[in-house]
C-alpha cells in the first residue's frame, strides 16, 4: 500500500497546517495596519523576556494542558467534548467548596482535597451528556454545547444568591483561608537562590499538569483501559466484537475528560485567584481543543500546544496592553489553527500525500 | 398580570425570536443536506458586525444588509470547503469559524472605528424603521392624542391591542422571516429541489447514484443556510438593536441550533420553537424571578431553560429527535 513516511504524518503535515494558520494570521495583522513582525517580537518580549512574562505564560499553559489532555482523551475515544469550558466551571465550584469549608492544616493536604473536589465535580459534568450518548445516543457534542449554558447559568446562580458573603457587591465567594494558598514558583524557587517574578500567577499547578500528562500517556498507551478506548475510538464496531462496552468505555473517557477540566481549577481558582470568581475558566476549555488538535490527541503534543498557547495567550495580552491590537486577536488564532489543523487537514494532506507517492513511485521505477 | 403585559410580553418575544427563526431555518436547510452547523453562532455574529460596520459608513441599511448577508456567506463558504470538498469534521470547522468570528468581528472593529469592539450607533435610515399595518395605532395618533404609545394601545380593545402591539410595528425582517417559514416548508416539501436536498442528508449515495450532484445540492444548501444566518445577524444588528456590541449573538446560534432539535428538523414546528424560546427569553427580561406560589423560579433558571428543554428533548423522553440520517458524514463518491 502507498503511504507518506511517518515522520510525514507526524511532523510535517501538522507543522504545515500551523504555518498556513500562523501566514494568515499575519495576514490579519497587516489587513488592521499593523506589523505583524514588529507584533510577534512584542509578543516574545511579553511573554518570554522576563520572568514574570514566563510566570504568566506558563499559568495559561497548565491550565491548557489540563483542558488539552480532557479533549484529547475524548477524542481517543472518538468524542468531540466541547463542553470542557462549562466542565472546568463546575470543577472550580467543587474547588472552591472543599477550600472553603474544610478546614486544612496544610496546602499540601488541600491541594490533594481540591484535586478530587475539582475532578468529581467536572466528571460530575460530564456524566450526563455521557450518560445519554451512551444510554440514549444524545449526541455528545450538541449536549455538552447545552451543558456549558447550563454551567454558566448555575455558577452565576451559587455566586449571586448562595456563596456570596454579606456585603460583597460582585459575583464571587469570600477568599480562600491561608492554607489553602498554593506556593508560586517565585516562593518555590527562592529558597535556591533563583529570583523568579513575585507578581505571577504560575504555581504548584504546573507540576501536577506536567505529572497528568505522563499519567494519561501511560493510560492511553500502555493499559488495557487505554487500548480499549483507541480501539473504541478507531471501530466501534471491530471493539464491540472484541467484547469491549461502548456504554462502559463512552462513560469512562468522559468522566475521564470531565475530571481533568475539571481538575484545571486548583490553577486558576486556587492557585491564582484563591477564590471562585465568575468567569474563572476565561476560554480555557474551548483552548483545549485547539491544544488538542494541534498536539494531534498525545500528552507530549498537547503539552507542546499548551506552552505555544500559553505564549500567545500572554504575548497577546502584552500586546493589547501597547499596540492598538486586542486582546481578540488569540481567539482568531485560535480560531485559525482548530480551521487547519482540525478541519481542513486534508487540503494539505492531499496534495502532500500524492507528492510523496510520486516520488517513490519515480523511486521505484 | 393583565391582559396588555401579556400581549407586551409576546410582542417583545416574536422580536426575540425572529433572530432565532433565521438561524433556525439556516440551520434547517444546513443538517437537511447532511451537514452539521454547530458555526450558526459565528456566522449571526460576522453577519452582525458587517451590517452594523456598512450601515454605519454608509448610512444606509440596505448595503448594511448585503454586506451581513455577504460575510455570513463568506463563513459559509469556507464551512462548505471544509466539510465538502475536503471532508474534514464538520463540528470542527464549526467550532473554528465561532472562534474566528468572535476574534475577527472584534479586531476588525477596533481597527476600523476604535470603539473597544463596538461599531457607531445606528440612527435614521441606518436602522430598519418599523411598519405600522394599516388600521392600527400608531406613534402619530399617540402624539395627535397626546399619550405615550403604549398607554394609548392600552386604553384600546383587546383585538386592536393585539393587532397594535403584536402584529403591526415591526420591522420589514419580522414579516420576512415570518414568510420565510411557509416558503422554507414549500420549498423543502412540493419542489423538486427540496426532494433532492433532504435526500441527500438522508442518503447521499442514492442521490448520487440518480446521477444529481451531491457536491452541488450541499453546496447550495449552505448557500441558503448562509443568506439565512445572515439575516439573523443583520436583524439583530439593524432591527433588534442600533449598532454591533461584542459578542451580541450571546449563544443565539446555540438556542437556534437548540429550536432546530426540538422542531425535529421540521420547518412549521421550528417557528414554535424559536417562538418559545423567544417567549421565555422575554419573560426573563421582564421579571428578575418568578414567585410560584412561595417557590421563587430564578432568573438563572430561565435563561438556562431553553438549553435543558433542549437536553431533555434530545435524551429522548420526551419525543425522539431523530436527525437527518447521514448528518455529520462527509460525501466520498466510490471509484
Amino acid at each position: 500500500m502507498e503511504k507518506m513516511p511517518k515522520w510525514a504524518d507526524v511532523a510535517l503535515i501538522p507543522f504545515l497546517n500551523l504555518l498556513i494558520a500562523f501566514v494568515l494570521s499575519g495576514l490579519v495583522i497587516l489587513a488592521i495596519g499593523e506589523n505583524p513582525i514588529k507584533a510577534l517580537q512584542m509578543m516574545i518580549t511579553g511573554a518570554l523576556g522576563s520572568t514574570y512574562g514566563w510566570g504568566y505564560t506558563l499559568y495559561y499553559a497548565t491550565n491548557f494542558i489540563f483542558t488539552g489532555l480532557a479533549v484529547s482523551i475524548a477524542f481517543k475515544a472518538a468524542m468531540f467534548n466541547i463542553g470542557g469550558e462549562g466542565q472546568a466551571m463546575i470543577g472550580g465550584l467543587g474547588v472552591a467548596l472543599v477550600c472553603l469549608y474544610i478546614p486544612f492544616p496544610h496546602w499540601s493536604v488541600a491541594i490533594l482535597f481540591a484535586m478530587i473536589g475539582g475532578a468529581v465535580f467536572g466528571a460530575a459534568w460530564a456524566a450526563i451528556p455521557a450518560y445519554l450518548q451512551a444510554k440514549r445516543g444524545s449526541h455528545v457534542v450538541i449536549t455538552t454545547i447545552m451543558f456549558n449554558f447550563i454551567a454558566a447559568s448555575l455558577l452565576n446562580y451559587m455566586l449571586v444568591n448562595i456563596l456570596r458573603p454579606k456585603g460583597e457587591m460582585n459575583p464571587q465567594t469570600a477568599a480562600f483561608p491561608d492554607a489553602t494558598h498554593l506556593p508560586t514558583l517565585h516562593e518555590m524557587l527562592a529558597p535556591f537562590g533563583i529570583a523568579f517574578s513575585k507578581s505571577a500567577p504560575v504555581n504548584v499547578s504546573l507540576f501536577i499538569a506536567l505529572a497528568a500528562c505522563v499519567v494519561v500517556y501511560l493510560l492511553i498507551w500502555r493499559s488495557r483501559l487505554g487500548y480499549e478506548i483507541r480501539s473504541f475510538g478507531h471501530s466501534q464496531e471491530a471493539s464491540v466484537y472484541a467484547g469491549i462496552s461502548p456504554v462502559k468505555i463512552t462513560m469512562i473517557a468522559m468522566l475521564l475528560s470531565g475530571g481533568l477540566s475539571g481538575m484545571m481549577s486548583i490553577n486558576n481558582t486556587m492557585g491564582e485567584a484563591e477564590r471562585l470568581v465568575l468567569n474563572s475558566v476565561e476560554g480555557a476549555g474551548f483552548i483545549g481543543i485547539a491544544v488538542a488538535l494541534m498536539g494531534r490527541n498525545h500528552p507530549f503534543g498537547v503539552l507542546l500546544a499548551a506552552l505555544l498557547f500559553g505564549f500567545l495567550y500572554q504575548g497577546g495580552s502584552e500586546l493589547s496592553l501597547w499596540t492598538k491590537i486586542p486582546r481578540e486577536l488569540v481567539i482568531v488564532i485560535q480560531g485559525l489553527v482548530i480551521l487547519f489543523t482540525g478541519a481542513l487537514d486534508n487540503m494539505v494532506r492531499k496534495p502532500v500525500e500524492r507528492v510523496f507517492i510520486a516520488a517513490a513511485k519515480r523511486r521505484a521505477s | 398580570m393583565d391582559f396588555f403585559t401579556i400581549v407586551q410580553i409576546f410582542d417583545s418575544g416574536l422580536r426575540l425570536a425572529i433572530p432565532l427563526l433565521f438561524a433556525c431555518l439556516a440551520g434547517l436547510f444546513s443538517e437537511r443536506a447532511g451537514i452539521f452547523d454547530i458555526g450558526l453562532e459565528g456566522k449571526i455574529l460576522v453577519s452582525a458586525f458587517f451590517a452594523a460596520a456598512v450601515a454605519a459608513m454608509t448610512g444606509s441599511v440596505w448595503l448594511g444588509l448585503l454586506a451581513g448577508v455577504a460575510g455570513s456567506l463568506a463563513f459559509s463558504a469556507v464551512h462548505g470547503m471544509a466539510s465538502i470538498t475536503f471532508q474534514g469534521n464538520q463540528l470542527i470547522s464549526g467550532v473554528a469559524l465561532n472562534f474566528l468570528a468572535s476574534g475577527l468581528t472584534v479586531l476588525v472593529g477596533e481597527a476600523w472605528f476604535a470603539l473597544g469592539g463596538r461599531t457607531p450607533s445606528l440612527f435614521g435610515k441606518g436602522r430598519f424603521t418599523n411598519i405600522d399595518l394599516p388600521f392600527s395605532i400608531t406613534k402619530a395618533d399617540a402624539e395627535a392624542a397626546g399619550l405615550p404609545l403604549s398607554k394609548m394601545i392600552e386604553q384600546a380593545n383587546p383585538v386592536q391591542q393585539i393587532y397594535s402591539e403584536l402584529i403591526s410595528g415591526h420591522t420589514i425582517l419580522v414579516y420576512v422571516g415570518l414568510l420565510l417559514v411557509p416558503l422554507s416548508w414549500f420549498v423543502l416539501y412540493r419542489t423538486r429541489f427540496g426532494l433532492r436536498l433532504r435526500a441527500v442528508g438522508e442518503n447521499p449515495a442514492a442521490v448520487d447514484t440518480a446521477g444529481i450532484s451531491v457536491i452541488g445540492l450541499r453546496y447550495s444548501a449552505m448557500a441558503i443556510a448562509g443568506i439565512l444566518c445572515g439575516l439573523a445577524g443583520v436583524y439583530l444588528a439593524t432591527g433588534l438593536g442600533a449598532g454591533f456590541v461584542k459578542e451580541m449573538s450571546a449563544g443565539r446560534g446555540f438556542i437556534a441550533l437548540a429550536a432546530l432539535i426540538f422542531a425535529k428538523w421540521k420547518p412549521v414546528p421550528a417557528l414554535g420553537a424559536t417562538f418559545l424560546f423567544g417567549l421565555l427569553e422575554a419573560i426573563a427580561n421582564r421579571y428578575q424571578s418568578i414567585d410560584l406560589g412561595g417557590f421563587v423560579v430564578p432568573v438563572q433558571f430561565m435563561q438556562a431553560l431553553p438549553y435543558i428543554l433542549t437536553v431533555v428533548i434530545l435524551a429522548g423522553f420526551v419525543g425522539k429527535a431523530v436527525g437527518p440520517k447521514a448528518g455529520g458524514v462527509p460525501y466520498v463518491k466510490e471509484r
